[in-house]
């Protein structure tokens, strides 16, 4: 039989390919990026460059991450969780799967970000932060001779029937992000109001919180309620998209950074901490065309990055909208008043 | 007999004296303790030696348990000292290995009621390694043996060592993980077991809402069953379709078609998705064209029901053809050389022989065909719109804002009853009628020919369904040379050299594109899965369709479980369940290649009983009644037989290990990345040219790798005419 002639020889090739790695015994340590692939490579490369720790680094959104670090609680294998939107960050802190650490640096940050790292209990810290914004595709516009929106009262315009997208708030924190702004904007109860009437225009609730603007930029879809970063990443590659903040004022995610409990190469979980909250390493984010804010007060953000400075940010509640337990009120609430009336 | 005992007796002894006991931090291949530490290192440490060096005074009785048999080694093998040895040393040995490596964990004792009952640990257990899985092996062994020499299975110590092996490896690695997962459901946020709750959350609106029959949503366990009988039916049609063309027509085109049939199944997910985005979304190149030159307005038809079965009927069609086209080739034409004989028409023939035959192939292909859409997770994401399955829904319940293990638990059971379900009426419909037809009896060797309507049907079918795999394949190659696919179509070689990039440094080629380290790890734990999943998979269909023993319906069902629960499910499950010891695998390849072994094993059943019960039972009689023990009888009459089987098995393990995604987005590690979990982080970016152009390399190499198997396996030569 031809089968015996195989085996070995894929056994061969395991144990080469298998063997291979692990030859060197050098400072190790262990990454989980919740950014995107180019920025988390960038980040990975720099600190090797910097320390000569070997870092082994796996991209993974920040939903799936929070579900393996909380299966691998007992015994875990990731020391640093770094980026991602900063809702699952906090609750890993609520839960304890993230490690104490008072950075000294804490005091060169923007103050959302050292808010973040006082909520949790210093257990995690921002690092980044983007505005939700109003992202829409202008060609389509044009064509079927829409207006264009500037606020989330405009979003409800009928004329808008089926163009509008938002990610689904169970699945996705950008889509979280903005019903809690909904109901920081317009209070509770004419937030759950909003929202019905915004139900009549949207298409579909997508899964992935990015997902709006990206079916808009390929005319998929219009309008798109989405962070102002991922807009501007599909501007600047040339689709037709132009993205608003909203004038009613609109929230924000701080993108977080934590260091997981039990990390078995503390002390380089430690290095990667303070490295990330740098000036300079946040400054050079703009090579991987990561539009977010950088967290570090000197850091300077890309150009075409949208500025916080010009948005009228809402001085958004993460310890109410965070905790889970206003969470699932709130979720439950949406899936039984406004997901089920028929469009 | 003694032989084989002896054997397994110096294989326990060798991992309980020479090899590490537990799990060596940088893997099972890591052959450093042979030159740096040795084996007095508490790292490296045999079972033996632990104790001298780590305190561990309970592993010494396994060394009783392993030697027990030579007492009665020279004892005859069916006397009842021989075998009961045999049976007890190994089945309590077993039992005890388990239980003191579930009893003591990484931080002394795993239950707070050990320390109240024997005081606090200090000794800690790290995961099992080599030598543990030595010992284990040769305990199971001796049990099985004993039970051989007992006369369990008329004395065949194959048979029974393969049931023992079978069942083993299923409860280790297909039930302790799910049974783990699926307790959940049953559990509070505390932990605590509370039916009520369970049947709360089972009978809800959201799963079983009937509204979508009046003007509003259905719940998702209606959506998903709407969804999987529809793909499942069509899908089958098609593949009978391709398969009688491939195997009954003289159309000189069968061959291309035959191959360009296998392209969908060998798709990384997202990639068809995508494509037919491209093709038919609101500004698709098709619906464009349909605007352009009919005025019809752009609609999102494509998102939804629709799209998803349109992707899926696409991505299942070759699956039905695999199973298909073994049953479709091997029926003899004998059956219907006499329906021809007896005076009845082709068409006649068609109905009342040819397709009864083909029943356990068609039970088996639409089996799959269900099971698949039932767990398919790639197609909803990208095409869903609001249509809510299973499949994705248990994906966020578990990745998404909510975090609920619980309610994933729920979905998953749901999910795991429909395809049981579909399991049992598969095999209540095929029934217990004979389906052979290769018996080793001569016959003319050609086939009758496919009457009029069925051929012209198949044709239909066949032809613009080829065009359109041509078309949507021609977009996806074309995607990776464009610089942004859907809006600048300007010639570009910059996503190939961003991912494939060699560049020659001061120590030679340095493999700098950034796929090179996901790509050649998925290669490498794809090779070693795929064959061990065909081993097993077949070992397994044999045991089913030509022994016969206690508890074969439950064994059955077992070997099926892990394909019917989602990837996703395996995956969390995976995780909880190896993260500690006894069994600590997280972070390594083993337990990608565990996880595709178990997963894709079904196939190679399904597949391998399909062609076994057309094997007539005189051949391997006629084998063994020539003194050939059960091993040679497969080996010789049975494997050759199988070639089809073989080769479907192998390639779909090959194939699945590589395309599949929602198990290993939760078991890659930096060390282990694999293909379809970087593809998708590209994809989640954005970046579709590197990710289409990675697809494509995968798709080409699959294309290698399967013709360079249907080399090595060859044919099997059933007729004259074997076209």
């Amino acid at each position: 039989m031809k089968m015996k002639k195989l085996l070995p020889i894929s056994v061969a090739v395991a144990t080469i390919g298998l063997s291979s790695s692990n030859i060197f015994a050098a400072e190790k340590l262990n990454v989980i990026c919740s950014a995107s692939i180019d920025w988390c490579q960038l980040m990975v490369n720099e600190f090797e460059k910097e320390t000569g720790v070997n870092v082994k680094m796996t991209r993974k959104s920040s939903g799936e991450t929070f579900a393996q670090l909380r299966a691998e609680k007992r015994n875990p294998k990731v020391d640093v969780w770094w980026g991602g939107t900063g809702d699952p960050h906090l609750q890993a802190a609520e839960e304890g799967i993230t490690y104490k650490y008072q950075s000294p640096n804490l005091n060169k940050l923007q103050k959302w970000a050292s808010n973040q790292a006082e909520q949790s209990d210093f257990r995690t810290v921002g690092v980044y932060a983007g505005g939700l914004g109003i992202a829409y595709n202008h060609d389509i516009l044009k064509k079927k001779g829409l207006p264009a929106p500037k606020g989330w009262e405009d979003l409800t315009n009928p004329a808008y029937k089926g163009e509008v997208q938002m990610a689904n708030p169970n699945s996705s924190g950008t889509a979280y992000t903005a019903l809690a702004t909904i109901m920081q904007v317009f209070g509770e109860e004419k937030g759950f109001e909003y929202m019905k009437k915004l139900h009549k225009n949207i298409n579909q609730y997508t899964k992935s919180g990015s997902a709006p603007v990206k079916s808009a930029a390929r005319g998929e879809n219009t309008i798109g309620i989405v962070f102002m970063h991922d807009a501007v990443k599909q501007a600047v590659k040339g689709f037709p998209i132009t993205v608003v903040a909203p004038v009613e004022g609109t929230g924000y995610e701080v993108g977080s950074m934590s260091i997981v409990k039990g990390a078995r190469n503390l002390d380089n979980a430690k290095k990667w901490y303070e490295f990330a909250l740098r000036a300079d390493t946040q400054t050079k984010a703009a090579q991987a065309k990561a539009f977010q804010v950088p967290s570090n007060l000197s850091a300077t953000a890309p150009k075409e990055a949208p500025r916080l400075e010009d948005i009228k940010l809402i001085d958004y509640d993460f310890k109410t909208f965070g905790a889970s337990d206003t969470r699932k009120r709130l979720l439950a609430k949406w899936d039984t008043d406004v997901k089920p009336i028929p469009r | 007999m003694q032989k084989v005992v002896l054997a397994w007796l110096t294989v326990g002894l060798l991992g309980f004296f020479a090899l590490p006991w537990y799990a060596i931090e940088d893997g099972l291949w890591n052959f450093e303790w042979l030159i740096e530490g040795s084996l007095l290192d508490p790292d490296y440490a045999s079972g033996a030696l632990q104790f001298f060096v780590g305190d561990t005074i309970w592993l010494w009785p396994i060394a009783l348990f392993l030697a027990a048999p030579l007492t009665v080694i020279k004892q005859r093998t069916d006397s009842a000292r021989f075998y009961n040895t045999l049976i007890y040393s190994g089945g309590l040995g077993l039992l005890y290995v388990l239980i003191q490596g579930f009893l003591v964990g990484i931080a002394g004792w795993e239950y707070a009621i050990a320390d109240s009952l024997f005081g606090e640990l200090s000794v800690r257990q790290f995961g099992l390694g080599s030598g543990a899985l030595l010992v284990l092996s040769a305990l199971l062994f001796q049990f099985t043996n004993g039970l051989a020499a007992k006369g369990v299975m008329k004395g065949d110590i194959f048979v029974v060592g393969a049931i023992g092996f079978v069942i083993a490896t299923v409860l280790a690695f297909v039930f302790f993980p799910v049974l783990g997962i699926l307790s959940s459901a049953f559990q509070n946020d505390d932990g605590e077991l509370q039916a009520a709750l369970f049947l709360g959350k089972f009978f809800n609106a959201n799963i079983w809402g009937l509204g979508c029959l009046s003007n509003g949503s259905c719940g998702v366990a209606i959506n998903s069953l709407m969804l999987s009988i529809m793909a499942a039916t069509i899908s089958t049609l098609f593949g009978l379709a391709f398969a009688l063309v491939a195997a009954r027509s003289n159309l000189i085109a069968k061959k291309p078609i035959r191959a360009l049939s296998m392209l969908p199944i060998i798709t990384p997910p997202f990639v068809i998705g995508l494509a037919l985005i491209l093709l038919f979304g609101r500004s698709g190149a098709i619906t464009q064209f349909l605007e352009f030159a009919f005025g019809i307005e752009p609609s999102r038809w494509l998102y939804g029901l629709p799209g998803i079965l349109f992707a899926q009927v696409l991505a299942f069609t070759p699956i039905t053809f695999m199973v298909l086209i073994g049953v479709v080739d091997g029926i003899s034409p004998s059956m219907e050389e006499a329906a021809q004989t007896l005076r009845a028409s082709r068409w006649r023939t068609f109905i009342t022989v040819t397709l009864p035959l083909m029943r356990p192939g068609l039970a088996a292909a639409f089996l799959l065909a269900f099971i698949e859409s039932m767990a398919d997770f790639g197609n909803p994401l990208v095409l869903g719109g609001n249509f809510e399955v299973l499949s994705t829904q248990i994906f966020y319940a578990i990745v998404g804002a909510q975090n609920d293990q619980s309610k994933a638990a729920v979905l998953a059971i749901v999910l795991l009853i429909f395809t049981l379900a579909a399991f049992f009426i598969q095999r209540k419909w095929v029934g217990k009628k004979s389906y052979t037809t290769v018996t080793g009896k001569g016959d003319s060797g050609i086939h009758a020919e496919l009457p009029k309507r069925v051929k012209y049907v198949s044709f239909g079918i066949v032809m613009p369904w080829t065009l359109f795999t041509i078309v949507i394949y021609t977009m996806v190659m074309f995607g990776g040379f464009v610089k942004t696919w859907g809006l600048d179509h300007s010639f570009t070689m910059q996503h190939y050299i961003e991912a494939f990039s060699i560049t020659s440094g001061e120590h030679g080629l340095v493999w700098s594109g950034a796929a090179w380290n996901s790509f050649l790890t998925t290669l490498n734990i794809s090779a070693i899965s795929a064959p061990l999943t065909a081993a097993i998979g077949l070992l397994v269909a044999y045991l089913l369709v030509r022994q016969n023993f206690v508890g074969k319906q439950i064994f059955e069902f077992g070997t099926m479980l892990s394909f019917a629960i989602p990837g996703t499910v395996i995956g969390v499950s995976y995780v909880l369940a190896y993260n500690v010891p006894p069994i600590e695998l997280t972070g390594t390849g083993v337990i990608l290649v565990l996880c595709f072994i178990f997963r894709n094993m079904p196939v190679g059943v399904r597949g391998g009983i399909a062609a076994m019960s057309q094997l007539d039972k005189s051949l391997d009689e006629a084998s063994l009644m020539l003194g050939a023990n059960s091993f040679t009888t497969i080996r010789r009459v049975i494997l050759p037989l199988l070639r089809p089987a073989i080769f479907s098995a192998i390639t779909y393990g090959f194939v699945r290990a590589i395309t599949s995604l929602s198990a290993v987005i939760f078991l890659v590690s930096a060390d282990y990345d694999m293909a379809t979990s970087y593809i998708i982080g590209r994809v989640e970016n954005g970046d579709y040219g590197i990710a289409i152009a990675y697809s494509s390399v995968l798709i080409v190499v699959m294309l290698s790798v399967i013709l360079l198997l249907q080399l090595l396996v060859g044919k099997r030569k059933l007729h004259r005419d074997n076209a």
